[in-house]
C-alpha cells in the first residue's frame, strides 16, 4: 500500500494581466506536472506564428478564450511537491468573471493573490482580499509579481508590502508572507532567486508547504442536513434511511438526535453505508445514512444534531453578511429564496444595515445592494429555520440566495435574532393604515347578514375528502341564506412541473395572495371556504394573520402532523360523510359566535 | 476519535453528496453510461448514494461500432444490477451509411451523428428509446417519452481542456448550448437546481477525480470492470474505450487493475494524456469542445 498523500485545493487570484496564468503554467512545468512534450509544442505552435510564448496559452484550452485573450474560468490543473498534491484553481481576474472567482475560491484551503510590482495595487487586488476573508479562507500569501519590470528593486516590493498589509489589517487579515516573484522567468517559483538574493522568506512552493490543513470538523457539534429520507422497497428492502453528509462532528449507534427545527427526537439505530464493514459510527466529511428507533415523518432540509451537544439556534430573523453576484441589485423587501444546507425557503430581506464596497471598504446606508457589492442585511423567513453562526460553525453558517433561478449571493451569519416585530406584521400595519374605510362597520354588516364573516381553511392531507366537504358546506350555509362563497384554489397552490416558476417563490406569493383575498372578502361580511393540501402551520399562521382582524376557523380532515393542535379548531375524521361534517362545522361556527342560533339548522 | 478520511473517501463523498441532490431535486434524471471504466464508477457511485439501489434510469448510445465485449458486459450488468437500461440510437444514419467507417464523412461529423444527435434525441423523447426487459433480457421500444431534464455525466476535470470549465451541474438551454463564459456560480455546496424552462442541466459528480483516483477506487472497491482495460496476453489493452475504427489499443502488459494503478502511479503513463489513443481528439484542435456544445460527452 501506497502511503496516502495529502491534497490541497489552492486558488489563485488577482487583476487581469497580474500573472496568474504564468504562475500556474510555470508550476507546473517547474515541477515536472505537464504532460511530455505540451510545453514544447506550444512553444513549436508560437514560433510557427511568430508570436512570443504566453504560459497562458498552455492553459487556455478553450478556443473563445483565447480569443478574448482572458482566463475565463478557475480551470483545475494538478501538481506535486515533496510535501503534498496540490490542485490549483486558477481563477480569472476580471471583473464579470467574479461569480467564476467565487466559485473557485469557496473550494480552496489556500490562496495565492497576485499583484503585478510595476502596476501595483488594483482596485481588484482589494476586492480579492475582502473575498477571501470573506470566504474564510486563512491560509493567504501575497505574491508580487514581475519584479523583473521594477529591476528586482527591494524598495518597489517593500512598499505595496506596506501598503497592501495596511488594506488586509483593516478586514482583519494577515497574510502568512510576501513573496517577490518573477513568474515568468522563475524567480522565487520553486527556487530562490539570484536577481533578489535581500529576499530571504522562501519561494512560493516553500510557502505553499508551509500552509497547514484545517483541524479536521470532528470536533464541533454534530451536523447533517437531511438531503433525502429514502425507502426503496425493491428485493424487501425494509429500509427507511436518511441520508446526508454530515457537515460536522462525529456520532454512533444510541446517540440521541433531535432534528431542528422541527425539534423532533429520535435515537440512532443504526449507521448505513453500501459496500463497507459494517459500522456504527459516523464522521465529519462523509456521506452516510442512518436508520433511527422510531417511525417519524422527516422532510429533507432538516438538520440531525445530536440532543447532548450545543444546537443550532432556530428561529426566523438573523443578520448576515452578503457578497452580492446578481444581474439585478439586492432589494429591500424583496422576497428571495434562500438556499442553506439543505433546508430552501422564501426569505424577505427586512432590512439593508449598510453596504460596502469591497474595494475600499467605504460604508453607505442605502435600500438595495448592487452587483460585486457587499451587505449587511437583516433577513427573515417565513418559517423558523436552522443554523449555525459561522464563528461558531463554518460549513452550518452559509447560504446561498437564489434570484431569477440563478444563484446571485453568498451569504454568512453572523447573528440570530429573536424577536417578533415581524415584516409580515408590518406590511399588515401599513395595510391596515391605509385602508379607506367605509361608514358600514362590520357590526353593521353582521347585523344584516345575520352572520359574522369568517374564512373557514379545511386543511389536510391529499384525498381526504376536503374539497366535498367544503361545497356541502357552502351548499348548506347557502340554503340557510348565508352570504357565502367557496373559493376553489388547486390542492396545490403551485403546481409543481418542471416548467413552473421557482417552487417555493411562487407558493409564498400564492400564499399572500389568498391571504390578502380572503381579507378582502371577510372585510366584506362573507363566510369565506377555502381547502388547501399544500399548508402547513407556519403557512396557515401567515393566512390568519393577513386576514386579521377577521375570524379565521381551521378544519382539519385526517390527522396532519403538520400542523400544531392548538392552530386547529376542528378535527374531521379522514373522508368524513359530509353531512356529520356539514354538521360539525356548523356547531363550530355557533360556538364561535359567527351563526346567531336562532338560525340552527 | 476519529477516522482518517483519505482522498478516496473525500472524492467519493462529494460525488455522493451530488447524485443525491441531483435526485431530489430532479423529477426527471437519468446517467449516462458509456461502459467505461468513469461511468462505470459513477454507476457505483450511485448504488453508494442510494444504498445498493439506481433509482434512475441508465442511457447508452450504441453507435452500432462499440466493441461487441462492451455491449455484452453492459447487459451482463445491467441485468445483475437490476438496472433500468435504456438504449438510444441514431438508426437513420446507420441506414444511410452517414459514418466514417462507411466512408462516406470525416470523423467529426460521425461522432455527431451516431453519438451526439443520437443523445440529444434520445434525452428529449423524439426517437425511439429501448428499454431492457428483465424478464426477456431483450430490449423493447419504451412508452416513456417524456424529455429528460436532469442527466449525470462521468466527465473528469482532468481529462481535456474543455472539461475543466464545467460546474458539477452545469445548465444547457433549450439546444443543449454550453455557454461557456457565463457558468453560474457554486458554493459551498449550494448547486442551480433552480432553472428556466426549456433548460436543462448536466450533472458532473466525477469533476474532481482523476484516471488515477478512478482506479484506485476500482481497486478499492472492486468494481466490474471490462476485461477490454486488461492485456489479454497479447501486450495491449485499452486505455479509453469509444468506436473499435477510432480507438487504438496501448502497448502495455497490464493484467489487472492493480497493474493499471502501477502504471499510472510511476509507469510509463504517467504524462501521457489520457484520450491520446482517440482520433477525434486529434483531427482539429476545437473539434471537442465543439462536439461539447452540441452534446457529446
Ligand atoms: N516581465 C514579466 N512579465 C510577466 C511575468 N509574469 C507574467 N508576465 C506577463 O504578463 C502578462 C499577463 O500574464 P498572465 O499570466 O496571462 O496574466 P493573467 O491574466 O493574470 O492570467 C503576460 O504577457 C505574461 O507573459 C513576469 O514575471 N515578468
Amino acid at each position: 500500500m501506497v502511503i496516502e498523500r495529502e491534497g490541497m485545493n489552492v486558488v489563485i487570484v488577482g487583476h487581469v494581466d497580474h500573472g496568474k496564468s504564468t504562475l500556474v503554467g510555470r508550476l507546473l512545468a517547474d515541477t515536472g506536472s505537464l504532460p511530455d512534450g505540451k510545453l514544447e509544442a506550444v512553444q513549436q505552435q508560437c514560433k510557427q506564428n511568430a508570436k512570443p510564448f504566453e504560459y497562458a496559452f498552455l492553459l487556455d484550452a478553450l478556443k473563445d478564450e483565447q480569443a478574448q485573450g482572458i482566463t475565463i474560468d478557475t480551470a483545475r490543473s494538478f501538481f506535486k511537491s515533496s510535501k503534498r498534491d496540490y490542485i490549483i484553481i486558477d481563477a480569472p481576474g476580471h471583473i464579470e468573471f467574479l461569480k467564476n472567482m467565487i466559485s473557485g475560491a469557496a473550494r480552496a484551503e489556500a490562496a495565492l493573490l497576485l499583484i503585478d510590482a510595476h502596476e501595483g495595487i488594483k482596485e481588484n487586488s482589494k476586492r480579492h482580499g475582502y473575498m477571501m476573508r470573506f470566504l474564510g479562507i486563512k491560509n493567504i500569501a501575497v505574491l508580487v509579481n514581475k519584479m523583473d519590470l521594477v529591476g528586482y528593486d527591494q524598495k518597489v516590493f517593500e512598499k505595496i508590502k506596506t501598503d497592501y498589509s495596511q488594506f488586509l489589517a483593516e478586514i482583519d487579515l494577515v497574510p502568512k508572507s510576501f513573496i517577490p516573484i518573477a513568474a515568468f522567468h522563475g524567480d522565487n517559483m520553486i527556487s530562490g532567486s539570484k536577481n533578489m538574493p535581500w529576499h530571504k522568506g522562501g519561494t512560493v512552493l516553500d510557502v505553499l508547504d508551509s500552509f497547514k490543513k484545517e483541524a479536521p470538523l470532528d470536533q464541533l457539534p454534530f451536523r447533517m442536513p437531511v438531503q433525502d429520507i429514502y425507502k426503496f422497497t425493491e428485493d424487501g428492502d425494509e429500509r427507511r434511511i436518511v441520508a446526508g453528509r454530515v457537515e460536522c462532528g462525529s456520532i454512533k449507534v444510541g446517540d440521541d438526535i433531535v432534528f431542528l427545527p422541527s425539534g423532533k427526537k429520535n435515537r440512532i439505530k443504526s449507521v448505513e453505508y453500501f459496500n463497507g464493514p459494517a459500522r456504527r459510527e459516523a464522521f465529519a466529511q462523509e456521506s452516510i445514512g442512518f436508520t433511527y428507533d422510531t417511525e417519524i415523518y422527516i422532510r429533507p432540509g432538516e438538520i440531525l444534531c445530536k440532543s447532548s451537544e450545543k444546537l443550532p439556534h432556530v428561529t426566523n430573523k438573523f443578520r448576515a453578511n452578503i457578497f452580492w453576484m446578481g444581474k439585478q441589485p439586492l432589494i429591500k423587501d424583496k422576497t428571495y429564496k434562500l438556499k442553506i444546507l439543505t433546508q430552501q425557503v422564501p426569505v424577505i430581506v427586512s432590512d439593508i444595515v449598510q453596504v460596502l464596497d469591497a474595494s475600499d471598504l467605504a460604508s453607505s446606508r442605502e435600500p438595495h445592494v448592487d452587483r460585486y457589492e457587499v451587505g449587511e442585511i437583516i433577513f427573515e423567513t417565513l418559517k423558523p429555520i436552522a443554523f449555525d453562526v459561522v464563528v461558531d460553525s463554518a460549513p452550518t453558517g452559509r447560504f446561498v440566495l437564489v434570484d431569477n433561478y440563478e444563484i446571485a449571493g453568498g451569504g454568512i451569519i453572523l447573528a440570530p435574532i429573536f424577536d417578533t416585530d415581524s415584516n409580515l406584521k408590518t406590511h399588515i400595519q401599513k395595510r391596515d393604515y391605509n385602508w379607506e374605510r367605509s361608514q358600514i362597520t362590520p357590526q353593521l354588516r353582521a347585523h344584516k347578514y345575520q352572520h359574522k364573516s369568517a374564512l373557514i381553511v379545511i386543511a389536510g392531507k391529499i384525498d381526504t375528502g376536503k374539497q366535498r366537504i367544503a361545497k356541502a358546506l357552502e351548499e348548506a350555509l347557502f340554503n340557510l341564506g348565508k352570504n357565502v362563497y367557496f373559493l376553489g384554489v388547486s390542492n396545490r397552490l403551485v403546481l409543481a412541473t418542471q416548467d413552473s416558476k421557482d417552487k417555493v417563490l411562487s407558493k409564498y406569493d400564492a400564499l399572500i395572495h389568498l391571504g390578502e383575498l380572503a381579507h378582502l372578502m371577510t372585510d366584506a361580511g362573507l363566510i369565506l371556504i377555502t381547502s388547501i393540501t399544500d399548508i402547513d402551520h407556519y403557512e396557515l399562521a401567515m393566512i390568519k394573520k393577513l386576514n386579521n382582524p377577521n375570524r379565521t376557523l381551521v378544519v382539519c380532515v385526517g390527522e396532519d402532523s403538520r400542523f400544531n393542535p392548538e392552530s386547529v379548531d376542528l378535527m374531521l375524521v379522514e373522508n368524513e360523510e359530509s353531512d356529520a361534517a356539514v354538521n360539525k362545522i356548523v356547531d363550530l361556527l355557533l360556538n364561535a359566535v359567527v351563526l346567531v342560533s336562532e338560525y340552527e339548522i | 476519535m476519529g477516522k482518517t478520511i483519505d482522498k478516496l473517501d473525500t472524492l467519493e463523498s462529494q460525488s455522493v453528496y451530488i447524485l443525491r441532490e441531483a435526485y431530489r431535486e430532479f423529477k426527471s434524471l437519468v446517467m449516462l453510461w458509456s461502459i467505461g471504466k468513469d461511468s462505470t464508477v459513477l454507476l457505483w457511485l450511485a448504488r453508494k448514494a442510494f444504498f445498493g439501489h439506481v433509482p434512475f434510469s441508465l442511457v447508452h448510445i450504441d453507435t452500432s461500432y462499440k466493441i461487441p465485449e462492451m455491449i455484452k458486459y453492459r447487459d451482463e450488468l445491467a441485468l445483475q444490477f437490476k438496472l433500468n437500461m435504456i438504449v438510444g440510437q441514431n438508426t437513420q444514419a446507420l441506414k444511410d451509411k452517414r459514418s466514417y467507417p462507411d466512408g462516406t464523412v470525416d470523423r467529426i461529423s460521425c461522432c455527431k451523428a451516431l453519438k451526439s444527435d443520437a443523445l440529444k434525441n434520445t434525452l428529449s423523447g423524439a426517437w425511439p428509446r429501448l428499454r431492457l426487459n428483465h424478464k426477456t433480457g431483450q430490449y423493447e421500444q419504451d412508452t416513456n417519452t417524456e424529455p429528460y431534464i436532469g442527466v449525470i455525466v462521468g466527465a473528469r476535470a482532468d481529462e481535456e481542456g474543455s472539461r475543466s470549465k464545467e460546474r458539477y451541474f452545469s445548465p444547457r438551454d433549450r439546444n443543449s448550448d454550453w455557454d461557456v463564459g457565463d457558468q453560474p456560480p457554486e458554493l459551498w455546496n449550494q448547486f442551480k437546481t433552480d432553472f428556466a424552462p426549456g433548460t436543462h442541466i448536466r450533472i458532473h459528480p466525477l469533476l474532481d477525480w482523476t484516471e488515477l483516483n478512478i482506479w484506485e477506487y476500482i481497486e478499492r472497491e472492486n468494481i466490474p470492470i471490462t476485461k477490454l482495460y486488461f492485456d489479454q496476453g497479447e501486450g495491449k489493452r485499452y486505455r479509453s474505450l469509444g468506436c473499435y475504427p477510432c480507438t487504438t489499443p496501448v502497448h502495455s502488459s497490464a493484467r489487472n487493475v492493480s497493474d493499471i494503478v502501477k502504471e499510472l502511479r510511476e509507469g510509463k503513463f504517467k504524462n501521457i494524456a489520457e484520450r491520446s489513443g482517440r482520433a477525434q481528439d486529434k483531427e482539429d484542435g476545437g473539434g471537442l469542445e465543439k462536439l461539447r456544445r452540441e452534446g457529446y460527452m
